[in-house]
């Protein structure tokens, strides 16, 4: 039911769709999530949640009903990424791709973009959006460099295959219905370069960031007490997922290894045939015909080889990658829940500071300051009672994070496991049919010489044989 | 034109074809029922009905009906020969049958009798330097055909033979009929090897192949016209004790010609019969050309295998996987069992590709066997032609000595003419003895003259034979593989179609 990732169509647009609404709501049960909807979700460090998403979630809800049986008619943006082009500059040399962008959302102010985009940017876009919605499951990029058996960055294949992974990608984020709202995705898609640049120069600086990962890597270290079961039954699939696919992936590399390596020797095992032909009279015919046969197989073989590698290798390969990101969306949900907790015990110790009879330390060290005892208990008790006030108000914004990272990915969830199956099911049965057809292409081939083979009755007169 | 084949099922899912009529149409492989349904096949392509029928039922046996006895008795484990006979021809039939130019001149051994290698088994005992070893042994089985034909179905008669002994069996018709195409043994060792199959000699696998090529062995030679007339050849076949001792008494070792021998004719010899020249090329291209194809067929065996067998990893992995996934699962699981299907199918297929590089090398093999008749030819035109200019110096030798001429430098001249002459006694003597050497090389030379000629006769028609024979059995066997090729694609594309419907229930 997933959508299908569509190349470049012309957009054939009949509904107009209102301008705040351009994609769907996740699942969502009914009534305590309309509650936590209405709620501000922008927090005043701003680091969690980009400023620049578009609408209140409230909104949404109020507006969008998730469709589950989209058409592939309803879809309102069309991407393709395309035309690699190598950009020599004195410091370094790089590729772009165009990439091709046709719309009728009006949030877009032009129906058609055409721009150019190196990796850099597509990784800074997946940055940005796995910033903005932690939980959301962001389509994994291709990889930097392949590690083994890739010397040149710049080889064929490998401009090809990153080619149609980054086109993947942004499909997938445009099929995303919270993702596609993304203004990144939207600057992504319609910047020009100089454009692109500036933009991406604004936002949270350097030592925010560095702020943003030294708490990410602290709550992580503390760990997450209470995890709901069904994250922690997400996580135990994903890590089951992870090896099963990582198995499939390096059985599929390995059987088009060995496919190479027979077509080898089958190239060199047609010749043999021909080569004896030479030497034989009666024969010389059927010699050849084999050899013929043989070498038809052998192009057939090599179709075979090549659908494998474009339609299964990468698939296979791109889940990989998406294991991984799960991973870390479910560490990063974890992380979420973890500050949560953590402020939740600071705020029970500072009851436990507050409501305890004011040590004698303190005391102490009042009267000797010149202070009075009670004004002293007293300024200490307010000042409690404040950070106490300060430490709710985080943590019901907290709260409210965690409950709309839970439900973020919850929905995501459900969402990525109709894709992986809709996807997994669809590569593998392409294979399935490809190989089918290479059996069937094959027995024609070797039909066909049987068939040459039939003689002419001879001239003898037939005998009957009657028991 | 129809022809008639008597076809019998033996023990071991082997086959014995054989025929009234014309021995050299007989597919003579003994092979599982998948050769029955190769030669059902190559003859039907020929315009040629096959009749085969149950010796008991009188029913004919069509490919549906093989398929099915191939069922029966894959269920029933093989246990039991089923023998299907084929009917004899009536005389008036024979008759007409003599003038088509196939038919042997002659009754063959086989006509009057079916033989079989039926079994195998290890035996220990001692060897020639008295050491204990293990060695396998055949069961050589034979019955005369009448009474097959007359329904009475005797059991045969048996003995056991080693393949040392086939080996003395065939130097001795090589020895004994130099003129002839001797067909091959058996691989003595195993060749063309790829990494499943084993080079061992005592793994079941080889023996099987060995007993199925000895027997054809013996097939061959007993509807040969020639060897199969052969009293050696009756014995090796009937007297398992004394055989050995009635070989050896008939000095085929000794009657061996040295290889020095014929390697120096091969390089001295002036007139050779061009076509014999001629073949003796064809022999060797025939050798070099079906070995490399042989070793190239065995790598791409070998890569097959590995393809296939991956795909069984497929099998676990989906398997393991479908018990995460819940909508998923039961595809997944049904796909993996088809994955694990496809890896085994590999064995069966690339065994029965093995038979067919067997018949291949029957012909590496056969190679060798007609090089040596061309290379016999050499040796008999050498000694001719060494005879005969023996006989041409002497007869010069008399005639000098005779009118006292030196016409050619000679020895005997320079010392003549520094010692001095010979008396007259001295040079009659001489003379006689030359006369009388002239005159043994006159005979020789007519002895050797007629020897050759009649070599050159009978192996050149032999080697029309092999010739016939060879385009026939590589035919049939280049049909056969465009059979197991056929048999491989239905297969897979079985599979897939199946894996293909389980990717849909996903």
């Amino acid at each position: 039911m997933s959508r299908t990732i569509d190349a470049v169509v012309s957009p054939t647009q009949t509904n107009t769709i209102p301008a705040d609404i351009s994609g769907q709501m996740l699942d969502l049960d009914e009534d305590d999530d309309l509650e936590v909807f209405s709620k501000d979700l922008t927090l005043a460090d701003g680091n969690m949640f980009n400023a620049s998403m578009p609408t209140s979630p409230g909104s949404m809800v109020n507006q969008c009903k998730f469709e589950e049986d989209e058409e592939s008619d309803s879809k309102d943006i069309f991407i393709t990424v395309d035309n690699p082009e190598s950009h020599v500059t004195a410091i370094e040399t790089f590729i772009t791709y165009r990439v091709l962008t046709k719309t009728t959302r009006s949030e877009f102010d032009n129906s058609e973009y055409e721009v150019r985009r190196r990796y850099q940017d597509f990784l800074w876009l997946k940055g940005k959006l796995e910033d903005a919605h932690s939980t959301l499951i962001v389509h994994p990029l291709p990889e930097k460099f392949v590690v083994k058996g890739m010397v040149e960055r710049f080889n064929g294949d490998f401009i090809e295959t990153r080619r149609k992974a980054l086109h993947k990608f942004l499909n997938r984020i445009a099929d995303h219905p919270i993702l596609s709202c993304s203004e990144d995705f939207k600057v992504f898609l319609s910047a020009q370069a100089w454009e692109l640049t500036t933009y991406k120069k604004q936002g949270p600086g350097f030592l925010s960031r560095m702020g943003e990962t030294v708490r990410a890597v602290a709550n992580s270290v503390r760990g997450v007490k209470n995890r709901p079961e069904e994250f922690t039954a997400i996580q135990e699939y994903v890590e089951d997922f992870s090896n099963k696919i990582g198995s499939l992936d390096k059985v599929t590399q390995r059987i088009v290894k060995e496919q190479k390596e027979y077509l080898e020797e089958l190239k060199e095992y047609g010749p043999t045939y021909t080569l004896w032909s030479g030497s034989e009279e009666e024969l010389a015919e059927q010699l050849k015909g084999v050899a013929g046969c043989i070498e038809r197989c052998c192009k057939e073989t090599e179709e075979q080889v090549g659908h494998l590698s474009d339609t299964l290798v990468p698939v296979l390969h791109e889940y990989v990658l998406c294991a991984e990101t799960l991973k870390a969306v479910l560490r990063r949900r974890d992380n979420i829940q973890a500050e949560f907790e953590a402020k939740n015990e600071a705020l029970a110790t500072k009851k436990v500071d507050r409501d305890a009879e004011s040590s004698d330390l303190g005391f102490v060290w009042g009267s000797l300051l010149g202070k009075n005892p009670e004004e002293a208990r007293h300024q200490r008790q307010e000042r409690l009672d404040g950070e106490i006030e300060e430490l709710k108000e985080e943590i019901d914004k907290l709260e409210d994070r965690v409950e709309w990272a839970n439900n973020a990915l919850k929905g995501d969830w459900g969402r990525w496991q109709r894709s992986m199956r809709g996807d997994l099911k669809s590569a593998f049965l392409s294979t399935a049919e490809k190989n089918v057809d290479y059996y069937e292409k094959c027995l024609a081939v070797w039909e066909t010489f049987l068939l040459s083979q039939r003689t002419e009755p001879s001239e003898e007169t037939d005998r009957d044989n009657t028991p | 034109m129809l022809s008639v084949y008597q076809v019998y099922l033996l023990p071991g899912n082997s086959v014995y074809c054989g025929s009234t009529i014309s021995p050299s149409q007989i597919p003579l492989y003994t092979k599982c029922i998948l050769r029955l349904k190769v030669i059902l096949i190559f003859y039907s392509l020929q315009g040629r009905t096959l009749i085969l029928k149950d010796i008991k039922s009188h029913e004919s046996l069509s490919l549906v009906c093989i398929t099915q006895l191939e069922r029966r008795m894959a269920d029933a484990g093989n246990k039991e020969s089923a023998p299907i006979g084929g009917d004899e021809f009536t005389n008036t039939e024979l008759e007409n049958n003599k003038n088509n130019t196939m038919v042997e001149e002659g009754s063959t051994l086989l006509r009057r009798m079916e033989i079989s290698v039926a079994e195998a088994e290890k035996r220990t005992g001692k060897n020639t330097v008295n050491m204990q070893e293990i060695f396998t042994v055949y069961l050589i089985e034979t019955r005369p055909i009448d009474a097959i034909t007359e329904g009475h179905n005797p059991a045969p008669d048996s003995l056991w033979r080693r393949y040392s002994e086939f080996e003395i069996l065939r130097n001795y018709l090589l020895v004994t009929y130099p003129f002839i195409v001797v067909p091959p043994l058996p691989e003595k060792r195993a060749e063309f090897v790829w990494h499943k199959l084993s080079a061992d000699n005592m793994d079941p696998d080889f023996v099987e192949r060995r007993r199925v090529g000895l027997e054809n062995f013996l097939l061959r030679v007993a509807s040969h016209s020639v060897l199969s007339n052969d009293k050696i050849l009756y014995h090796f076949l009937t007297e398992e004790h004394r055989w050995k001792e009635v070989v050896y008494e008939t000095g085929f070792q000794a009657k061996a010609d040295s290889r020095i021998k014929a390697l120096s004719a091969t390089f001295r010899v002036k007139n050779p019969d061009k076509r014999f020249t001629e073949m003796k090329h064809y022999s060797d291209e025939l050798q070099s050309l079906t070995s490399q194809l042989l070793r190239v067929r065995a790598r791409v065996a070998d890569r097959l295998y590995g393809v296939y067998k991956v795909h069984g990893n497929y099998g676990r992995v989906f398997s393991e996987w479908s018990a995460l996934e819940k909508e998923m699962g039961d595809g997944l699981q049904s796909a993996g069992h088809h994955m694990d299907a496809y890896a085994a199918s590999v064995d069966d297929m690339l065994e029965e590709e093995e038979h067919y590089a067997d018949q291949l090398k029957e012909y590496l093999f056969y190679a060798e066997a007609l090089r040596a008749v061309c290379r016999k030819h050499e040796l008999t035109q050498y000694e001719l032609e060494t005879a005969s200019s023996d006989l041409i110096s002497k007869k010069q030798q008399r005639e000098e000595l005779a009118t006292g001429m030196v016409r050619t430098f000679s020895f005997k001249g320079m010392t003549n003419k520094l010692f001095g002459q010979e008396t007259p006694e001295q040079r009659e003597a001489k003379l006689s003895l030359l006369e009388e050497q002239i005159v043994q090389g006159e005979e020789t030379v007519t002895e050797k003259t007629v020897e050759c000629e009649e070599y050159v006769k009978g192996a050149w028609v032999d080697m029309q034979r092999f010739k016939e024979q060879k385009d026939r059995d590589l035919r049939e066997a280049l049909i056969g593989y465009a059979v197991m090729q056929i048999s491989m694609c239905k297969k897979g594309i079985q599979v897939w179609t199946n894996a293909k419907e389980c990717f849909h229930k996903m």
